[in-house]
């Protein structure tokens, strides 16, 4: 697939146009939503600009961007105790997730009695539960903590679950005629089996804790006491602080896509080697 | 109708002590299929027996029986007294090369010394000279998806191998192989079962394939699953490619096929016309 290669070649028409689609394809995958979004942008401003729009309402990406430095020690330091409770979230959710994943996996028994739990607990939506959780839980920290794991802790559990039971069944009785243990059976076979499974739902809980910490956050906001983007987003909204208000939303949405790409290339590292999703097509 | 071969030390055919017999084993599954009815089948050291046979006719079955993964509805197991074998007396080599995906070569041989608590270290030499002796040296750095099925069924036998067991079950082991692949499978594992001396229960439902590796060719027939007849397969060891093409192996792959057409047949007679 070298450059010497391909000129070493005499292509066909057909492979040639091939090559050609494939090259364009390959730039193309990058450059435009790279186009649409400057496109976006700048109609923004333009909107901004043709309609005389006040900057309390609709401020122009300029601004935003001006805030967002002018601002930064604040958002900053907003966006590093949002960062600590998504963390930490994400932290407990894996060691509660896998935890309960392989506890189920070691008896169906355990399994059909807990898990309509984790479902109810994860369709009952955060914002209602959270009256609850004020009133039962004294520290602001881990109200905030507990909210976020509540939501990023079942797309880890549900699928750690799934891989541990999708285990190759003569693999299965490999073990068994090599009389491996429980133990063995979990530390050589199910685990790292479970493992595509379990960065799957990492990699959405990874958004989720966020989302979480965000909305937990949001929600405790009206006592006052946190300090994390989702106060400054309701502050800013209650001074009409628009630039400031957008500036915080860019910064969230950024750390949501840091943390996907941070995950993912994880996921692709630990994956690469041996499983189907992580390797390159090959023709 | 035993095997009639002399001791020449060319022959490996087994008039060995029994290691192993079956007495009226019979399995039923809870669906109320008869996977086996009344087998009775005696193996001894050393000898290569195969189980060849229509599909249905419950060889995988008698195979998962003999390995202990499944337990007879009736009969018994008869390990020279002891009805379950020892555990590391038994190799399995499945119909897929059935490896862990994310373990490179090396590891996955090294398994089943693994969970016998063997370190590594230990284990290096053992896994290497078996590496060896299925020709994968150079390989054991190598993930089972950047080997071909051959190759892959290879680091199976030896996976199988490692811990030198007294017998090596093999179930339909190179049934998913190209032809020029699988001969030369055959060719390596006849050429490890006479330098090892280990005994193998071979599943196929290939006449070819049985008649060149077997000294003994068990034929089943289905519905229910059941002895049909035995075979002697009088030709000496080592056997190799001019065996292959030689009059005599097609005189009894000629013999061996007609007793299938016979099982297969008997399947089909008066019993159920249905099928």
């Amino acid at each position: 697939m070298t450059a010497i290669e391909e000129h070493a070649l005499t292509l066909d028409p057909e492979e040639a146009r091939r090559v050609r689609q494939e090259r364009l394809e390959r730039i193309g995958r990058w450059l435009l939503p790279l186009a649409i979004m400057v496109l976006a942008i700048w109609l923004w401003d333009r909107l901004c600009i043709w309609n005389d729009i006040p900057k309390y309402i609709l401020p122009r990406p300029g601004v935003v961007l001006q805030t967002l430095f002018d601002d930064a020690g604040l958002l900053f330091s907003s966006l590093l105790v949002t960062l600590r409770i998504t963390f930490l979230s994400l932290l407990l959710a894996v060691i509660g997730g896998v935890g309960l994943a392989v506890l189920f996996t070691q008896s169906k028994w355990v399994e059909m009695s807990f898990f309509p739990f984790a479902i109810v607990l994860q369709v009952t939506p955060i914002v209602a539960i959270f009256p609850l959780i004020n009133i039962y839980v004294d520290n602001q920290t881990t109200k905030l903590l507990l909210c976020a794991w509540i939501v990023a802790f079942f797309p880890i559990l549900s699928n750690t679950t799934l891989g541990l039971n999708s285990v190759d069944r003569n693999l299965r009785d490999m073990f068994r005629l090599n009389g491996a243990t429980r133990w063995q059976q979990l530390r050589y076979l199910r685990l790292p089996a479970a493992m595509p499974y379990f960065l799957g739902g990492l990699k959405i809980a990874g958004g989720l804790s966020l989302i979480g910490a965000v909305v937990a956050e949001f929600v405790a906001g009206a006592q006052g006491q946190s300090s994390g983007l989702a106060s400054r987003i309701i502050e800013a909204g209650y001074r009409l602080n628009a630039p400031r208000l957008f500036a915080a939303l860019i910064l969230i949405s950024f750390t949501g896509i840091l943390i996907f790409l941070v995950l993912s290339l994880i996921s692709h590292l630990i994956l690469r080697r041996w499983h189907e999703s992580a390797l390159k097509q090959e023709r | 109708m035993q095997e009639k071969v002399a001791q020449a030390p060319a022959s490996a055919s087994g008039k060995g002590p029994m290691l192993l017999a079956l007495r009226g084993v019979g399995k039923v599954f809870s669906n109320g299929v008869t996977a086996l009815r009344d087998v009775d089948l005696t193996i001894r050291e050393g000898d290569f027996v195969s189980l060849l046979g229509p599909s249905g006719c419950g060889k995988s079955t008698a195979l998962r029986l003999i390995a202990g993964l499944a337990t007879p509805t009736s009969g018994l197991l008869d390990w020279r007294g002891s009805s379950a074998a020892d555990r590391s007396d038994i190799g399995f080599v499945f119909q897929e090369p059935t490896l862990l995906p994310w373990a490179d070569v090396f590891d996955n041989v090294w398994l089943p010394l693994r969970l016998r608590g063997v370190s590594r270290a230990k284990a290096a030499p053992v896994v290497m000279e078996m590496l060896a002796r299925v020709h994968l040296t150079g390989f054991e750095k190598a993930v089972p998806r950047e080997l071909s099925g051959g190759m892959k069924m290879r680091v199976s036998i030896a996976r199988a191998m490692v811990t030198k067991p007294r017998i090596l079950l093999m179930d339909e082991p190179f049934a998913a192989l190209d032809e020029i692949t699988r001969f030369k499978l055959n060719n390596d594992l006849l050429e490890l079962w006479q330098d090892e001396r280990f005994t193998v229960v071979f599943v196929t439902h290939s006449v070819f394939e049985s008649v060149f590796l077997s000294n003994r060719v068990v034929v089943m027939a289905a519905r229910p699953g059941r002895v049909f007849k035995e075979l002697a397969i009088d030709a000496s060891y080592p056997r190799n490619e001019a065996f292959r093409t030689s009059p005599a192996y097609a005189a009894l792959c000629r013999q061996a096929s007609d007793v299938l057409i016979g099982a297969i047949n008997s399947t089909a007679g008066p019993h159920h016309d249905g099928h």
